[in-house]
């Protein structure tokens, strides 16, 4: 199947409901395997058991910025190409992005007590972190702003297009300013500073982790495909009546 | 430091995961059911998306047909 074969709404709808049952079983296998990793993993020599936290942390911080750079390429596929599915896909992954941001802000505010004696910090990170929360925030409320959904799909895509900076930022806030927040520890020149006994729990609940965001995301933008024929079809009812 | 030292504060993060997690399963899946309930009595009045011809109207395949016995 070409992935031009995916524009059509109808073909996506059946290859999504073909799909997400096998992904809802890998997730659910994927997570026992993650978690067994993370809760037999030592640990840290440093931080001791609250090492435990990153294994939810990273993850969360990983979608919360993988999502706004799906949003960003369905933005262009809205703004450039006008693939029917563009905007579908930037509407299910925001509250999705939005959730897992969320995550990372309160399990870094929780790892951050014991660590650093605080909740929360003004460092650059932590900030251009909350910045994407409510970028993630702003461009849900646009979507229920604009009724029509193909005029708040072209608001939307130049805000995500706009916000897209914002993830750079994030990425290097620890080397471009001085944070309280620690540099990167996975993946960085020179290799991991992590050790493989917490690298490969780390790596198992990123992977798991990913997995349910696709079988969301899959699930989500059936659902928005779902809701439009609702609306089409309200529409023609209307139309009928008068 | 004791694996019990900041229990609390590990305790609170997988409890938040989970309470994200599954509010986002319930979210997608109570949404789901919703959409495909409103789609289902829509179609049952007998509200059709595709501007298809009413059914007085002969379809394509039977103007063929028809065509066809004619000829």
């Amino acid at each position: 199947m070409a992935l031009s074969d995916l524009a059509n709404p109808s073909r996506f709808l059946r290859l999504a409901n073909q799909i997400i049952p096998w992904l809802c079983g890998a997730t659910v296998l994927a997570f026992g395997f993650a978690i067994e990793q993370a809760m037999s993993a030592p640990d840290d020599y440093q931080q001791g058991a609250t090492v435990k936290i990153m294994f939810l942390h990273v993850p969360s911080a990983w979608l919360g910025m993988l999502c706004w750079g799906l949003m960003s390429v369905a933005a262009l596929g809205t703004l450039v190409w006008r693939h029917p599915l563009a905007d579908v896909t930037a509407k299910a992954a925001a509250p999705i992005g939005a959730a897992f941001t969320l995550l990372c802000l309160v399990t870094g505010s929780l790892w951050g007590r014991p660590e650093w004696g605080t909740y929360w910090v003004w460092d650059a990170r932590l900030t251009s972190e909350l910045i994407l929360l409510l970028l993630y925030l702003a461009v849900i409320a646009l979507w229920r702003t604009v009724e029509d959904p193909s005029r708040a799909a072209r608001a939307v895509a130049i805000l995500t297009l706009v916000g897209a900076i914002d993830l750079p930022i994030i990425k290097f806030s620890v080397d471009w300013w001085n944070t309280l927040h620690q540099g990167a520890s996975v993946f960085r020149l020179g290799g991991s500073t992590i050790d493989p006994t917490i690298l490969i729990p780390l790596f198992a609940m990123t992977a798991a982790f990913t997995l349910l965001f696709v079988t969301l995301l899959l699930a989500a933008m059936r659902n928005e495909i779902l809701r439009r024929r609702v609306r089409t079809l309200h529409l023609l009812q209307a139309n009928a009546v008068s | 430091m004791e694996t019990t030292a900041h229990i609390n504060f590990i305790a609170a993060s997988y409890a938040a995961a989970v309470i994200v997690i599954g509010a986002l399963i319930a979210w997608v899946t109570l949404d789901y059911r919703a959409q495909r309930r409103t789609l289902t009595e829509l179609e049952n009045q007998g509200v059709s998306r595709r501007s298809e011809p009413a059914r007085a109207d002969p379809t394509i395949q039977q103007v063929k047909e028809q065509a066809k016995e004619q000829a």
